[in-house]
């Protein structure tokens, strides 16, 4: 309760801190505006003004200060204007329109799931590769290490372009980039979670007789899967930066990524700022959901409380 | 066709000289554990030549390796001035802000129980989220050149190494905070010669997450919106041009940043925490 309290609280503050930074980004903005509309502002003239720190504008037309928060295009969009497009671009939209967040979120979210499921499955199956044999051991893991401090998102526009020259377009190339994302955190991950049993329960299964595929299935496979539940999170997440950005180089005209762009060509910060939170909502349900699968499943085997 | 095979043979053989190492009794020694994936690394690369030439695979699709190299070579000057523009200048400008803003703010929250029950959900919540997504907005507000890439790489590193920073500090134990109480030692007293050092290890897991977040921030920024210089523009204007052997040569920059990066932090890392277990041979 006291934590609930305490969130609140710092979300409180942030929001706003979020409406008072609004006031002297957008005041330029809104005295040139002011001005045009006939209104008097301090200084009249408009060269005069962009010598002028934001703060001393505000001081001098606080009769300003409301038109910062309703602005058409601003610099910075007041949180409730990002709630309304939200809303408005979400809930009043048929999903099948093209203004609609539901239809770009779920471009974005068919490319994530596809290349996740790609990615981890792969991943899980190199994984049993390298804990069962040491030549892949010793020389594919240095490489899958080395290879999470490397941006490989770099390599994003070029998979897009090459498949698309030879022939393969649409959902495919996105979710093969989020596949490679999320590729290498699983493997990473699970062969940990593979490596957890201690010598000791190895041995325990060596006095039963059983066989390495039994090992496996009934020791390994169990004890790793709280390993496999915390890189999946990280892979989802990276799934869907993979996704959003897989969007970007082809100037695609659907999806979430492709609303960022659109917005940041024409200036729509408020479109910009609802496909961020769009963004950010999905990556939260996701990551959320992974966690609720995850409860279940380790209540089921029995290993958390 | 030849190449095909001998690509085939080389393969077969690079494994096979990787097993006997891997298998033999002096594999537990440091050359060797070197040597495997260098073996396996030039294999792929033998492979890949041999793949693109053997099946004659356009330059469109797939440079070979040597080509790449080629390239590499030849256009030293400009790969190193975008390597200064976006590593240099907007990577590591945004890093040491981030990552000093993220510390400060870690010993303000530190200090206050509400403060940290409340701030630790959200930037756990937000560490998450695709905060790439910012890079347009922050390209607005602080123009194309690298201070807006800065901007988003500060944004990209700060919830991580918050989050790393604040776990770190509570690491300490009641019965040592309790001890430098009889020591009668004061609240910064206690901060630099108990709990500072008892953090390292969580700071330093934070700085290394952050060192690949701010190079992914500096080079997906530049997709939005750059000068005419920078690796994510060379990037996306080389694959405008199919210049595929350009885009390959920036990507090895970008992953011998990302390495030399990382390395030195954990290099760092080594000398700051040789006490920690994880450290000792």
């Amino acid at each position: 309760m006291k934590s609930v309290i305490a969130v609140l609280t710092v979300v409180a503050a942030i929001v706003l801190f979020w409406y008072v930074a609004c006031v002297p980004m957008n005041i330029k903005g809104v005295l040139t505006e002011a001005q045009r509309a006939g209104a008097v502002v301090q200084p009249a003239e408009a060269a005069d003004r962009r010598g002028m720190s934001s703060f001393a504008l505000v001081a001098g037309n606080s009769f300003a200060i409301p038109a910062t928060w309703a602005q058409e295009r601003p610099r910075l969009p007041a949180p409730h204007q990002v709630a309304v497009e939200l809303w408005d671009t979400t809930v009043n939209k048929k999903i099948t329109s093209k203004r609609s967040l539901v239809y770009h979120g779920w471009v974005t979210l068919s490319a994530t799931l596809l290349g996740f499921a790609i990615g981890t499955g792969l991943g899980i199956l190199l994984a049993v590769g390298i804990v069962h044999s040491r030549v892949m051991d010793m020389s594919v893991m240095p490489w899958a290490i080395v290879s999470q401090t490397i941006p490989i998102i770099a390599l994003a526009p070029m998979i897009i372009v090459v498949l698309y020259s030879i022939g393969v377009q649409g959902i495919i190339p996105k979710a093969v980039i989020s596949a490679y994302l999320s590729f290498f955190p699983v493997v990473v991950g699970m062969v940990k979670g593979l490596r957890a049993p201690d010598s000791m329960q190895l041995d325990l299964l060596k006095t039963y007789s059983a066989s390495t595929s039994q090992g496996f299935w009934k020791l390994r496979l169990p004890s790793s899967m709280p390993y496999l539940f915390a890189s999946l999170k990280i892979g989802i997440a990276a799934s869907l930066v993979g996704a959003i950005v897989g969007e970007l180089p082809t100037g695609a005209v659907a999806g979430l990524g492709a609303r960022l762009l659109a917005g940041s060509y024409y200036g729509q910060t408020v479109q910009i700022w609802s496909a961020l939170f769009a963004a950010a909502i999905l990556a939260a349900a996701l990551v959320a959901l992974l966690g609720l699968i995850e409860r279940l499943v380790l209540k089921r085997m029995g290993v958390s409380a | 066709m030849v190449m095909v095979v001998i690509a085939v043979l080389v393969w077969c053989g690079g494994w096979w000289l990787n097993s006997r190492l891997a298998n033999s009794p002096a594999s537990k020694t440091r050359a060797v554990q070197l040597l495997v994936p260098a073996v396996f690394g030039v294999t792929v690369l033998v492979v890949w030549e041999l793949l693109v030439r053997g099946l004659e695979v356009s330059l469109v699709i797939l440079p070979a390796p040597s080509v790449i190299a080629e390239r590499f070579a030849s256009s030293l000057p400009i790969l190193w001035e975008d390597f200064a523009q976006t590593i240099l200048k907007g990577a590591l400008g945004g890093y040491v802000i981030g990552c000093g803003a993220a510390f400060l703010t870690a010993i303000l929250v530190d200090r206050s129980d509400f403060l940290r029950r409340g701030l630790l959900p959200v930037g756990n919540f937000v560490a998450a989220l695709p905060i790439v997504g910012t890079a347009p907005i922050l390209v607005m507000w602080f123009g194309f050149d690298w201070q807006s890439k800065a901007a988003v790489v500060v944004v990209m590193v700060f919830f991580p190494v918050l989050v790393n920073t604040v776990a770190g500090l509570r690491e300490t134990s009641a019965m040592q905070r309790d001890l430098m109480e009889t020591y009668a030692a004061s609240y910064w007293q206690g901060f630099f010669k108990l709990r500072l050092p008892a953090a390292m290890p969580f700071i330093f897991n934070g700085l290394k997450i952050a060192t690949t977040l701010a190079l992914i921030g500096a080079i997906v920024a530049e997709f939005f919106g750059s000068p005419t210089v920078g690796m994510g523009f060379r990037i996306s204007t080389s694959v405008g041009q199919l210049a595929l052997d350009m885009v390959w040569a920036e990507i090895v920059v970008a992953a011998l940043a990302g390495s030399l990066f990382y390395g030195l932090v954990a290099l760092i890392e080594k000398t700051v925490t040789f006490w920690h277990p994880s450290q000792r041979g």
